[in-house]
């Protein structure tokens, strides 16, 4: 109960709540069958649908990928058609981006794991939770309509006035893609609204997960670049059935403009992307370091840093484009500064090693990948945003090693690592340890022999969005393709092992890891209420010299799973401690 | 704060600790939504200004097509269909249900009106031969990218429609609530998230009105 | 080390307007090399000396070191001002064409290039330029938005289809050159190619007196206006069909329309077929587009290219 208030310190009466190792009930066994999941509000069903939705598309995406390096093991034509080829790479990109990339982190993790990081029962509004995901699938139906009649071959980025003129159905995509941005938008207000007003007591700002901090500064983005992309497909989709003219020449509009407009959402999405990933990193790296993050402002606040100044650099994608010479300059000097925070934070994780406990289970083989894999993919941004630099190379292979190394070896690989780290949470099963680390050594493998050359190529001057190419490059077109499918032999291990450890009968515990975070003190699975008692926090999620015990509070007075508790904002909490 | 186990009233769902925390928590999300919206907004009035710049001498003349009276007489009928759905949020704190359901009615009447305005306006332009795009038909400007002043009109107030449209359906459904006494100074959630809405959806016209209609 | 940078880059042909490019795209990558080695370094070293234990290891209490954390964050500042300022450098010499640069006028199309010289002659996919001397490329498109790259002079520029655009370069030695369109253009934007090809000045005379304005036969006029309109990226001369029929026997043939009616190909139709594509399509060829070439080739020219295709048997 609580007592008395001084100021801003409340006094509140807790006891130990220990996670049961054997959980009577959790989310898995209320509310089944499947309507029970189509209906459910639930934020982790939700989160475990998304889940299931993304793999879909990675898998469909990585098909397509497969086909295109395929088709690229000879100069010339090796099997399918240029406009096959076009379309299968415009897909590709758009399945990647919009279906896989966007909504995987945030959507799929973030959903199951922010309320539960926060010590919440749901996020703030579970229905419209629900109709996010719900409005991602019918974006999705919209692009499937596409594909089966007449594809789209406009690559991912629409440019017009060849998007205008495509005979290919431009129009369901872009409504797709339309749809696709209110569940994102939707998501974002979700998390910003959870994260302000649904925190346990005792969660001050200062003792936010990491996680929470990229999702919040994800949602930020999600919110404020989204509704520019979606009038941006409005506008083409008006261009296309209307003829306004706005981005075609031949009715006295700008093409150019049309870029502009793109790029304002695309650039910015590019952090949705990859922002959410950093938190992942933040979250594993302390938890098999056992260690306290060094520099936990640094990287809180360079996440809000990225995503401010990510919205000013997104004319660095025109440099070649006949934009202004003065927006150039300011793009290119921009672009650098967004350089900085995303450095900061490399560095800050490597040294949240030093003196650690560090063991190198799967999720922590993905972490240090990423450190690797992204900073090659940062550096190589660094050269991108160097004017003259990026004349060269700008839309070649160059470019599309770096954004696979920042999309692929940075979000993906993040993902991989917060999808080893949770699954014994989400699924309360283990997986097969052994047979996790020869699938991440494939994936470095492959994914290095695939890309590696194309930065070679690229520098030597291999355009992108080639079907055809010259002799020169056919050495590093094969590495590649041959890489590409080591890489894709590790994605079907990751999915076997997974698939199988979820029928298998080995319980995961609840917290394998020794972790210290909010989400582990609960049942694996977690109850439907995701804790049964009010959770209250009194340290940091990564103060790993505390004991345990003191990361397992809870409400004394209401256990019930329907009782109040306080949310956190600028509450501090001082504690008797009760042993239960 | 913590002392509410007992009292968890019926329209407070079960994640939220208290009525209060609810009410917050839709208040904050209808704001978030609501800069969104200003987003979408934005990337519209970006093409005006572009194109505004581009050719200043065309916004100027293509305003003279636009009727300034009757786009004025739209503005204070917004105008004051965002002072009666705050009148109608005031109700509900108060307990006065008939002042509540009343307020909300003048509120869809005013925006029927509107409605209704820029559809006269909308069927003379096209009498004129002023359609969006390349069905564009009218030969009084003499401008190569006049058709495109229309384009960005009709996407501007397009848009705006279609917001209005869906305000009007938002308050017909909380006037359905309305009537089956819903509402209360306990509970008025739904009436207050709705007219933030309708507040931005009228504000909105306060730009529209002067950026298109009144260029000199 | 070096060698790994220089077999990175193909060939510098133009000094002028590549030498500030290499230079930068070196220090970039010797410092991120530098970099990146010590990262990963430090990342193995601490995953072996730190390898836990037990379960039970103590960590140190390490929040933070403001010391350390503003010195990683100047150092790097510093090094991407460097890198800004030298991009910047070298980006404003090929912004700027020297006044006496020789122009030459470029049509880009789905798919292929038209160089224009001041003579009037026009020369399709091959650019003949003089050595040693500045050469400025004034350039627009025809249809959709192309790119003008060329790896080994480090340039590249966007060409777009409402307002001109240009690049300038200046090759020392004679000797070809790759052009590539880098800006995805649709079905055959891989075969879209050039060839930049470099001859002493003197030389260069001469090849440009022998082009004439455009000059000879109807039959080679022809056969000149197919190959710079580009109608030959999409219509075969050797009987294969590509994204429309072939020309190689077209004149005087039986064609099955989508409609389903039958035309006998004559010069009305092939004067109609480039001036209105969409009034009567072959069979088969019903989702392909084709630009109107009304305002763009004159009556004169029709005639020639109509001669020429009846050569085509």
């Amino acid at each position: 109960m609580a007592d008395a208030e001084v100021s801003n310190v409340k006094t509140l009466q807790v006891k130990r709540f220990k996670p049961s190792e054997n959980p009577k009930s959790t989310f898995f066994s209320e509310e089944k069958g499947l309507w029970a999941w189509m209906t459910t509000v639930d934020h982790k069903k939700i989160g475990l649908m998304y889940l299931g939705s993304v793999a879909l598309f990675f898998l469909l995406g990585g098909a397509l990928a497969l086909l295109l390096r395929t088709e690229l093991l000879t100069p010339a034509k090796t099997f399918i058609e240029a406009d096959t080829y076009n379309q299968f790479f415009t897909l590709h990109g758009a399945i990647m981006v919009f279906f896989v990339l966007i909504p995987s982190i945030p959507a799929a993790l973030g959903n199951f794991v922010l309320p539960m990081q926060l010590g919440a029962k749901d996020v703030a509004f579970p229905r419209l939770n629900l109709a996010s995901f719900y409005i991602y699938v019918v974006g999705a139906i919209f692009t499937f309509i596409a594909l089966a009649n007449n594809g789209l071959d406009t690559g991912w980025t629409f440019y017009t006035p060849y998007s205008t003129g495509s005979t290919s159905s431009v129009v369901w995509v872009t409504l797709g893609v339309f749809i696709l941005g209110f569940s994102s938008i939707l998501t974002g207000t979700n998390f910003i609204t959870t994260v302000h007003k649904l925190r346990a007591p005792g969660i001050t700002w200062g003792k936010l997960p990491l996680n929470i901090w990229a999702l919040y500064a994800t949602s930020i983005i999600q919110v404020l670049a989204t509704p520019v992309l979606a009038i941006t497909v409005l506008l083409l989709t008006m261009e296309r059935t209307l003829g306004i003219g706005i981005f075609d020449p031949a009715l006295g509009g700008d093409p150019v403009l049309f870029q502009h407009f793109f790029w304002f959402y695309s650039h910015p999405a590019v952090y949705i992307m990859i922002v959410p990933g950093f938190g992942i990193i933040s979250e594993v790296i302390t938890a098999f370091s056992k260690k306290h993050i060094f520099g936990y402002w640094a990287i809180a606040l360079s996440s809000l840093a990225i995503a401010f100044i990510g919205f000013l650099v997104w004319g660095h994608h025109m440099f070649t484009s006949g934009q202004s010479a003065v927006a150039t300059t300011i793009f290119s000097f921009l672009t650098f500064l967004v350089g900085i925070p995303t450095g900061i934070k490399i560095l800050n994780w490597v040294a949240t090693l030093y003196k650690g406990s560090i063991e190198m289970k799967t999720p922590m083989l993905y972490v240090f990948m990423f450190l690797f894999l992204f900073s090659i993919g940062g550096f190589t941004g660094i050269m991108l945003g160097s004017l003259s630099a990026d004349i060269h190379l700008h839309d070649t292979y160059y470019v599309v090693a770096h954004f696979h190394y920042v999309m692929m070896g940075g979000t993906l690989i993040a993902l991989l690592a917060g999808l080893h780290y949770w699954w014994p949470k989400m699924t309360g099963k283990m997986y097969n340890e052994t047979q996790g680390k020869i699938a991440a050594f494939l994936i470095f493998v492959g994914f290095n022999m695939t890309f590696l050359p194309q930065f070679i190529m690229g520098s030597q001057g291999m355009p992108r969005r080639y079907y055809n190419y010259i002799d020169q490059f056919t050495p590093f077109h094969q590495t590649s393709t041959i890489g590409s499918y080591v890489l894709g032999v590790g994605f079907l291990l990751i999915a076997y092992y997974l698939f199988r450890s979820i029928f298998s009968d080995e319980r995961a515990p609840s917290n394998p890891w020794n972790s210290r975070g909010l989400e582990w003190q609960s049942t694996s699975p977690p109850d439907l209420h995701n804790f049964d008692h009010t959770p209250v926090v009194i340290h940091g999620p990564y103060d790993y010299h505390k004991p345990m015990e003191e990361f397992q509070l809870g409400l004394a007075a209401s256990h019930n799973g329907h009782g109040g508790h306080g949310h956190g904002e600028s509450v501090e909490v001082t504690t008797e401690t009760e042993k239960a | 704060m913590a002392n509410q186990t007992s009292s968890h009233p019926a329209h407070v769902h079960h994640h939220f600790v208290d009525s209060d925390q609810q009410f917050d928590t839709a208040k904050m999300g209808m704001w978030v939504f609501l800069v969104n919206e200003i987003l979408f907004f934005g990337g519209l009035f970006c093409a005006y200004i572009v194109y505004r710049t581009w050719y200043p001498e065309l916004f100027s003349e293509a305003a003279h097509e636009l009727n300034t009276l009757w786009g004025a007489v739209n503005t204070v009928v917004l105008i004051g269909s965002s002072l009666t759905v705050a009148m109608a949020i005031r109700s509900a704190q108060k307990n006065q249900t008939k002042g509540l359901k009343i307020n909300l009615l003048i509120t869809i009447a005013l925006a029927c009106v509107f409605m209704v305005i820029k559809g006269f306006e909308y069927s003379h332009k096209f009498h004129l031969g002023i359609f969006p795009g390349e069905y564009y038909t009218f030969t009084g400007i003499e401008h190569p990218q006049a058709n495109i002043f229309f384009s960005i009109y009709y996407m501007l107030t397009g848009v705006h429609a279609l917001h209005v449209l869906v305000g009007i359906g938002l308050i017909t459904w909380i006037y359905l609530r309305a009537r089956k006494g819903e509402f209360s100074s306990e509970y008025y959630t739904p009436v207050e998230i709705t007219g933030l809405y309708w507040h931005l959806v009228d504000l909105i016209w306060i730009f529209l009105f002067p950026l298109l209609y009144l260029i000199e | 080390m070096g060698g790994l940078f220089d077999f990175m880059l193909p060939e510098l042909e133009s000094p002028m307007t590549g030498a500030s490019t290499d230079a930068v795209m070196g220090f970039i990558h010797l410092v991120s090399f530098i970099l990146l080695i010590g990262i990963t370094i430090a990342l193995i070293y601490f995953a072996i000396k730190y390898k836990r234990k037990s379960e039970d290891d103590e960590t140190p209490l390490i929040t933070h070191n403001n010391t350390l954390e503003i010195t990683w964050s100047v150092i790097p500042l510093i090094l991407v001002f460097i890198v800004f300022g030298w991009g910047y450098k070298g980006w404003l010499t090929l912004q700027s064409p020297p006044d006496d640069a020789y122009e030459i006028h470029v049509s880009a199309f789905k798919w292929g290039w038209t160089f224009g010289y001041d003579t009037g002659a026009q020369v399709s996919n091959e650019v003949h330029v003089p050595a040693g001397r500045p050469v400025k490329l004034v350039m627009q498109s025809e249809d959709v938005i192309h790119s003008f790259y060329v790896p080994d002079y480090r340039i590249k520029q966007d060409v777009l289809p409402s307002r001109y655009t240009s690049v300038w370069f200046q090759a020392e030695e004679p000797g070809e050159s790759q052009v590539f369109c880098t800006e995805y253009c649709g079905t055959s934007h891989s075969d879209m190619l050039a060839k930049v090809i470099v001859h002493e000045p003197e030389d260069f005379k001469i090849w440009l007196a022998k082009q004439g304005s455009g000059g000879g036969t109807p039959i080679e006029r022809g056969e000149n206006l197919v190959g710079i309109h580009g109608c030959t990226s999409c219509h075969s001369i050797d009987g294969s069909d590509k994204i429309g029929p072939t020309l190689k026997g077209l004149f005087g043939k039986e064609e099955q329309l989508a409609d389903g009616a039958t035309i006998t190909v004559d010069e009305n139709y092939i004067r109609e077929s480039i001036l209105e594509p969409k009034a009567k399509i072959v069979a088969g060829f019903e989702n392909q587009v084709m630009t109107s070439f009304e305002g763009r080739v004159s009556d004169e020219e029709i005639s020639d290219i109509i001669e020429y295709i009846k050569t085509l048997e």
